[in-house]
This record gives structure tokens, sequence and C-alpha cells, in this order.
């Protein structure tokens, strides 16, 4: 009875996996009414840069060859700043990772869930919150002065919708027809034509916040084992290989067969390619975990100098923690702080700890009062986190307290998340928001980044 | 018509000669003909073999959705594959022939509207082992065991359409405790999959493993969760944003839902599903304007009666079908179609399985699991491994266990992973069908044709329909493995890998991908 607690809506990036209709053609829908993910429609072509030692699906720009990004990471410059973005997928209970203990209503909405101050160490910033004992990572991080806190971070009008609410942070607007992520627009406007690691999601599919609508960003996958074994054998093995390549070569105006031509001249090219990539080393430990692995591989390839500027990676497991909140969600947290903080003490042995900032988020916090199922249903404010060595670590928005809810009973926002977007385009990427984030005139800058 | 060849009448020889025909989507297929022809004619070659058609790849004009009608153009075998592909799960050998020749409206029916129970042919599935399935409790075999009623039922549209509301009320083991409770939703899927949407709904919403996966079973009258109401609400019957309902609405229909629950066995896992009218809200609801004291049936009974429902029904059936929208028309039709029947499903799929958009209309790629099963049927192969299980759960679709509730996305099957695990389904799909090139007692044919080689592949799959450009590229492997024999010892073995790169290309090609 594993995962009964949640509404299960929270694995979307499984969604997005596989090649996806060509660009201007129409987006699919994933469910009618449902708003697109970003980078829908994107054409995905798959390569194995040689230079990285990677197999990658490369979306956008499909007019260019594929070996052109092979030379274009090689010869990319290696990127100065990179930022990570770690979603927590289902919408985390900013209530427990920053547990409102100095609230007396905390307990009457909590009576079952509450995390007790007496195991809790207080919040340095604000005492009337304490840490979730399982973000001990989290916490460790903050005393370092390497977090930034937004401990209600939100929108107008917040939609309790996961993949509604998920997609306006994704385009980084109040938009559910955006097909452009925030930092894929980003990318558009600032990036490389030929290096598709300058976008980089982890989950081995395209992150909808990464999505482009001209420039090449990638996802990577596992690269090892990958074979295609038959009963054919060699002389005629090359033969096979050569059919099955030129296959994925013929041109076409359907998009069904486009997608299926694609994915086997991709396969192939991987085949052809794949060797090389083996296990790498990390400097420290890491715990084992999905984000542990994915952020330890993150950190070879930073270490290895390759030109990364964007990532994205989901947080294990699925914080829609609609029951048995309580277990599962300190176990999911726990596994994601440990690895955090893993990956810090990664880079900072590496030496790249000034050149790399993460940001945590969720789509949305959940309801202050607890339900019947021993868990808690969708709600509007949220927590995000600015986590690295520049971070500012001084909170942004303050804790707005459980005596004012708004109209659904949910937490109030005392700060944007496309604010904080702003901040961190103009703050760590050199960016002006302007042309990025819809509004970002009216839109305040926190400080988010050490300077 | 049908004389032996060469046979003699009036005057005029009657040959039946088998020839490559170019559609024009870009498709070749073979067919048969017949013709007379007076007898100082040169005959026909016999068997031209597989002959590329260089226009293949003609471009195509995009579709313009066809008002609501029925497809009156040629119904031939590729028409009758699509059929099958689409609402079943593939020709078996001859299949597409026998439908073809029935016409379009026939061999729809004959689909939809089967005769008598449903029926396994052939062998059971057995594990890697030898031995029967344990869908309930072996993990994977739950997946074996309805991926092998899809290969052997004689009733393929029965299984597709219950796969088809499977991905529909995308349920998932892992939120259930029991692969036997999965099984038993498959079981009340199936038995309404094609009949009225309202029993569908109802039955769903009380259905163990959906109590389980949404939360039903753990909403109350003193806390209710909007689990379950929202998703029935958002995926289920209206669409989220499209002004059917609100966030009241939800809490609303939540508290009518109340009153599920079950209890927990340490040894059984969940168990005694019931409703407990003690857990049961009795007060006043307002849902979609609507004020009552509303239940559990009233809350399914206010999203199928919703005035947003039968739309958001018929274009999210239609997708399942044909990748491009309906034109206005098609869809004010079927929803027509769709009110009048009392919301039964049938007649709507019936619809568009006769409309043009479904034999003009664009290709889709095929779920990974009609590409399995489909290549099983047209190897006429049963289960004899579990590898079915990863080989599918690599290819992006592990059958009860969808990766959320909005279940499978179709748009996006097709990846370097999920390709290599189509191939590795092909492989193993080939180990009893493939060519031991070493086998002194069982020597290939050491003078087998390029032109035989590919016939006999083709042959060995019940002839599929491949685009020009990849058959002449399999012609162009046969050439060039014949160029590599340079010495006596491999003109056997060699032929023997060529029919086996063949074999293997074929159903790894795009055209077998696609539906």
């Amino acid at each position: 009875m594993n995962q009964h607690n949640c509404c299960n809506n929270y694995t979307r990036s499984k969604l997005l996996q596989g090649a996806a209709a060509q660009a201007g053609q129409g987006l699919p829908a994933i469910e009618p009414g449902m708003p697109l993910p970003a980078g829908t429609g994107l054409t995905r072509r798959r390569m194995l840069a040689g230079a990285a030692g990677l197999a990658l699906s490369v979306y956008g720009a499909s007019k260019l060859p594929i070996s052109i990004f092979d030379v274009g990471i090689a010869e990319a410059a290696q990127s100065n700043r990179v930022i990570v973005s770690i979603f927590l997928d289902g919408g985390a209970d900013a209530l427990s990772i920053l547990a409102p203990t100095g609230h007396p209503r905390y307990f009457d909405l909590r009576p079952n869930l509450a995390i007790n101050p007496a195991g809790a160490t207080p919040f340095s910033e604000d005492t009337s919150l304490s840490w979730h004992p399982a973000a001990a990572g989290l916490r460790t991080l903050h005393s370092e002065g390497k977090v930034t806190v937004l401990p209600a971070v939100g929108y107008d009008d917040p939609n309790q919708s996961h993949f509604t609410s998920r997609h306006f942070w994704e385009v980084g607007a109040l938009d559910t027809g955006g097909s452009t992520g925030w930092m894929g627009r980003y990318l558009d406007l600032t990036g490389s034509d030929v290096n598709p690691l300058q976008g980089l999601s982890l989950d081995g599919s395209l992150s909808p916040a990464m999505a482009t609508a001209s420039k090449p960003v990638a996802a990577v996958e596992g690269v090892t084992g990958y074979d295609l074994w038959s009963w054919v054998d060699d002389p005629v093995t090359e033969e096979l290989y050569r059919s099955f390549k030129r296959f994925g070569s013929f041109k076409s105006d359907s998009d069904a067969l486009n997608q299926a031509r694609r994915a086997i001249g991709s396969t192939n090219s991987v085949r052809e390619s794949l060797e090389g990539f083996s296990e790498f080393t990390a400097p420290v430990a890491y715990p084992d975990s999905d984000l542990a692995r994915q952020l330890s591989g993150l950190g070879a390839l930073l270490g290895a100098g390759l030109p990364l500027h964007c990532v994205s990676v989901s947080a294990d497991g699925g914080y829609d923690t609609h029951s048995d909140q309580k277990d599962d969600l300190a176990r999911n947290l726990q596994t994601t702080c440990d690895s955090i903080l893993a990956f810090q003490r990664d880079l900072e042995s590496r030496g790249l700890q000034d050149r790399v900032l993460v940001e945590m988020w969720s789509e949305f916090g959940r309801r202050p009062e607890e339900n019947g199922s021993a868990g808690t249903d969708h709600g509007a404010a949220g927590t995000a986190f600015i986590i690295g060595s520049m971070a500012e670590g001084r909170m942004v928005g303050e804790f707005p307290g459980l005596t004012q809810l708004d109209e659904d009973d949910n937490v109030r926002h005392t700060s944007d998340f496309r604010s904080m977007y702003c901040s961190l385009l103009e703050q760590w990427l050199g960016q002006e928001a302007g042309p990025i984030i819809p509004g970002a005139a009216k839109l305040a800058r926190p400080k988010l980044v050490r300077t | 018509m049908r004389k032996a060849y060469g046979a003699s009448s009036r005057g005029l020889k009657t040959y039946r000669f088998v020839r490559w025909v170019d559609r024009g989507e870009g498709v070749v297929h073979r067919e048969t003909k017949v013709i007379r022809v007076k007898g100082s004619r040169r005959p026909p070659r016999r068997d031209p073999g597989p002959r590329p058609l260089p226009k293949a790849q003609r471009p195509s004009k995009p579709l313009v959705p066809q008002p609501f009608g029925v497809y009156r153009g040629a119904f031939g075998r590729l028409e009758a594959t699509r059929l099958l592909n689409r609402a079943g799960f593939g020709p078996s050998p001859g299949q597409a022939e026998k439908l073809a020749r029935m016409g379009m409206k026939r061999a729809v029916l004959s689909l939809t509207r089967p005769r008598g129970k449903a029926k396994l042919i052939g062998p059971a599935p057995v594990d890697s082992d030898g031995l029967p399935l344990a869908p309930a409790d072996s993990w994977g075999h739950d997946h074996l065991w309805w991926l092998d009623r899809m290969v052997r039922t004689d009733q393929p549209f029965g299984e597709r359409m219950a796969f088809i509301f499977h991905d529909w009320f995308a349920t998932s083991n892992e939120g259930v405790s029991q692969q036997q409770q999965m099984l038993d939703q498959y079981a009340t899927i199936r038995s309404h999959a094609t009949g009225s949407f309202d029993r569908l709904l109802l039955s769903l919403t009380k259905d163990p493993a959906m109590l389980q996966w949404l939360s039903g079973g753990d909403s109350t009258r003193f806390s209710p969760n909007e689990n379950y109401a929202r998703e029935m609400m958002e995926l289920f019957s209206l669409g989220a944003d499209r002004g059917a309902y609100t966030e009241d609405d939800i809490r609303e229909a939540a508290r009518a839902l109340t009153g599920w629950t079950y209890d927990w066995d340490d040894d059984q896992g969940t168990i005694n599903f019931r409703f407990d009218p003690e857990l049961h809200d009795t007060d006043s609801k307002k849902i979609f304007g609507k004020r009552g004291n509303w239940n559990w049936t009233d809350a399914c009974r206010l999203c199928y009666e919703h005035p947003l429902h039968a739309s958001f029904f018929v274009a999210k059936l239609w997708s399942c079908f044909i990748p491009t929208a309906p034109s206005p028309s098609t869809k004010a039709a079927l929803m027509k179609k769709y009110l009048s029947g009392g919301r039964q499903i049938r007649p709507v799929v019936e619809a568009i399985l006769m409309h043009p958009d479904f034999y003009r209309g664009a290709a889709m790629v095929k779920p990974p699991v009609v590409f399995a099963a489909g290549l099983m049927r047209s190897l006429k192969l049963t289960i004899k491994t579990e590898d079915w299980t990863w080989l599918s759960t690599s290819a992006g679709q592990q059958l009860f266990y969808p990766p959320n509730v909005s279940g499978w996305d179709d748009e996006r099957w097709l990846d370097t992973s999920t390709t290599r695990a189509r191939w590795l389904m092909v492989t193993t799909a080939l180990q009893d069908r493939h060519f031991d090139a070493w086998d002194d007692q069982k020597p290939y044919p050491k003078d087998e044709p390029t032109r035989d080689a590919l016939n006999r592949a083709l042959a060995t799959f019940g002839w599929p329909a491949l685009r020009a450009e990849h058959q002449q590229e399999l012609v162009s492997l046969s050439d060039r493995v014949a160029g590599r024999i340079t010495d006596d010892w491999q003109q056997g073995p060699y032929r023997a890998l060529r029919q086996n790169a063949l074999l293997q290309l074929i159903a790894v090609s795009p055209d077998m991908q696609l539906s």
C-alpha cells in the first residue's frame, strides 16, 4: 500500500517522456482543458554528445544537423554561473517543512500532523517557525548562510489544480496558454544556437520550465547498458544498423512518422556512440536516491567543465500527501534535503560552490487544516528555497500567520514566485527580467543572491 | 475469375499476380490481382517481389476535418489494418484481408458488435519457468495476463475499449493494496466499456481500487477529502478550465461523496469496502448551482448530466482514435448521438470508426502495449516469458501502472529509451522465429535471391504495408549482404543472418510503430 497518500498527479514529468509533436503544428492536449506543459510540440532529437559522453535528447532547433551540437558542446565556453531548479512534485506541505509551531492555531488546525516543537530546531530568522527534523540538511545549510527562504511564496488567485499551478510556475506567468518555460525564454534570449547542454533536464525528459522557442536544450537519461541486441551476427549486423539508421533519416511531413523516424535515428546515434561514459566517483558521500544520483552526476558534469547553464530535476518521491502525510513527507523530505546537502558539499570540494545556485520549489503549499485521512489537501502559498554559497541567506517575505487565511482557508502569499524569477534572472544570471517574465516591471525584486 | 494460373477460358488466359500498390498515402502494400489476357501476350511476372515506388513520400495535404458523415472511400487492407490497429490490437495473419472484404460498415460492426462471449484462442500464457500466470499475486503477471488477453482474444474491440478506459480512469496499483483489486477494476471497466457512461462512472466511483487511489475511501463527513471529487470533474467527466465547475463545487461534491470506507487487515491489506451512512454528510450541498441533500450517486449524476459533459466526453473519446480534432459539425453530431442514446458509449465509437477522418487522417503512434500485442498477434505468439513486463515498462507503458491519474501521454511514446525497448520486444518476439545461421542440421537455402528473402520476411508478419523507401532500404540491405558473400561457406549462413536482419527491421520499422 505504498504511496496511497497522494492523488497521483504528481508524476507529471512522466507525461513528458518521449518525443513530441512537430513544432508549430498545433499542440496536443494531455487532457481536454488542461494547460499544456510548456515545451509541448517541440521537436526532439536524441544525440550522443561525444564531447560530453552523454546520451542527450535535444529539443528545438530542428533545422540544424544533430552533429553540430557535438561541436557546439565541445566549443562552448564553460558557463560562469549555473542555476539548478529542483521541483518538489505534488505540492509540498510548507507548514511541515517550516512548521509554525509558535502560532497557537497551528495545533488546532493540525491536531495529528503538527510538527512537535520539542524535537524541532527553531528557524533562526523567525523563531515562530521550526524546521522539520527531516529537513536537517537544509537547516545545516541555512545555518551556514547558504539558504534564502521564501516562507510563503505564491501568487494572486491561487489555482489548486496540480497541473495548472505547476504550469504557472513553469512558464513563469499566470498564463494557461504559455508554451515556453521561464528558463527556456531566458535561453532563447541569451543562449547558444548549438549548445543543448545550456538547458539540461536531468529527469530524462524535457522539463517544461526549460522549454525554449528556438534554442536547443537537452535531457539526459541513464547511459549505461545501451545495446540493441538481435539475432544477427557480424558482419551482417553492420548492415542491419545501417538500414536502421536510414529508417531514421527519411523526410516526411507526417507528425507521427517523423516522431518514429527521429526516435529511430536518435536511438541508433546513441547506440553508435554510447561508450566511454562509465561510472564516475563523487568526491563526497551521497544518500541512496534518484535525486542523489542525478545531483552527483550533475556534480561530475560540472566538474568535467561541461557547458551547463540552466539545469532542472525533480526531487524524490511525491509531495501530494492527501493521506498518511507524516511518514511519507518525512521520508521524502529527508532524502531530498540530504541529497541537496551532499550536492553542496560536492560542489564545495570541487571548488564550484560559487558558480551554482539551487532553486527549490513546489507548485503550491497545502491547506492549513488537515483532512481526516491524516493528510492535507491542496492549498495556496508554499515555500521556496534558494540554496548555495552565493545565496543571500536572508528570508524573503514574512510568514503571514494562520489567523488570516484566504477565502479558501489557505495560507496567503507574502512573495510572488515571478518576483523570485525576476531576481534570479537579474541578480544571478545577469539578465534583465523584463523581456522574460510578463509584468516584470511591476514585480518586486527581493534580494536572493549575495553581491 | 478465381482460376488457377494459366487456365484458359474463351481464348483468354487468367493469371493471378501480386503487385505492389501505392494508395497515395506513402504506403505500399501488396495486393493479389486476377487478370485475364490473350494467350499470345506475355503473362505478367508471377510475383514481382517488393517493388519500391518513387512517390511514396509525396507531401500530403493537411487534413481538413470532415463534416459528420460516413467514410465512402476505398476500404482495402490498409484501411482494415488501421481499423484493427486502433479499435483492436492489430491484425492476425489474414484478418485485414477478411475485414476488407466485408466493406467498411460491416467491418466496423463486426468488431464493435461481436456475437457471443469473447474467447481466448490458442495456448495459455506461461511465465519464464513455464508455469501458469499468477496475475493477482506475482508482480508483473497482471500486465502479462491482460497483454495475453489482448493477444489472444477473438473480440479485440472490447479489450481495446477497456484499455482506453483504464487510461481514462487511470488507476495505478501503486496506490492500491492488492493486485486483485486492480483485476477487479479491470473486470468492471471491461463490462461497462461499451455500455453506459453513467454506469461506468458510478461503478468506478465505488470501485475499491479507485476508492484507495483517489482517497474516496478516506473521505468522511468529519473531513471530506477533495481528491476524487476534483479528478472526477477535471479528468473523468468535465475537464479543467472550461468553466464547468468551481473550487466550491469540488468541495461540495467531496461532501456528497463521503461515506465510503474500508478496513485494513495486516495480512490482506484493504478489505471490506462499504458505504457507511454514519460517515456520510447528510447536510445540504450546492453543486453546480443546484442545492440538495446530494449523495455519491447524485454527485456522479450531476457530473454526467452537466451541460458541459457531453462535449468533454466526445472530444476525449475521439482523441483516443483520431489524432486531429473533429470539425464542429462532427463534434455536435457526436454529442447529439451520445445524448440521444442515453450516454451510451458504443454508438459514439462506431460513428468515430466510420468517420472519414478516421481513414483519411494522419497516422498515430501505437501505444507500447498495442505494439507488443500487435507484434505477437501478427506472429501468432503467446506469452512464454515475463520479459514482456519489463520490456513494456521500458517502452513506457505497464498495464495497471499508469504514470498518474491523467493516464499515459499518447503524444510522446517514442524516444531513445522506448524505441530501444521496442527493438528488444522484437528480438524477444523473434526468439522462435529467427534462423540459426550455424546449424548444420537445418542449413538455410544457399541460393535464396534478394527478392525472395524480403518476401519471406514480409510473409512472416502477414505482409504488413511498408512505406516505399523503407522497403527500398530492405531490398538494398538484402543486396548489400549478398555482396558480402565472398566464400562458399558464407552462402547459407549469411543468408540466414540476412533473414534475421530483415525480420528485425520490418518489425522495428517506422511503419510498424504507427497505426
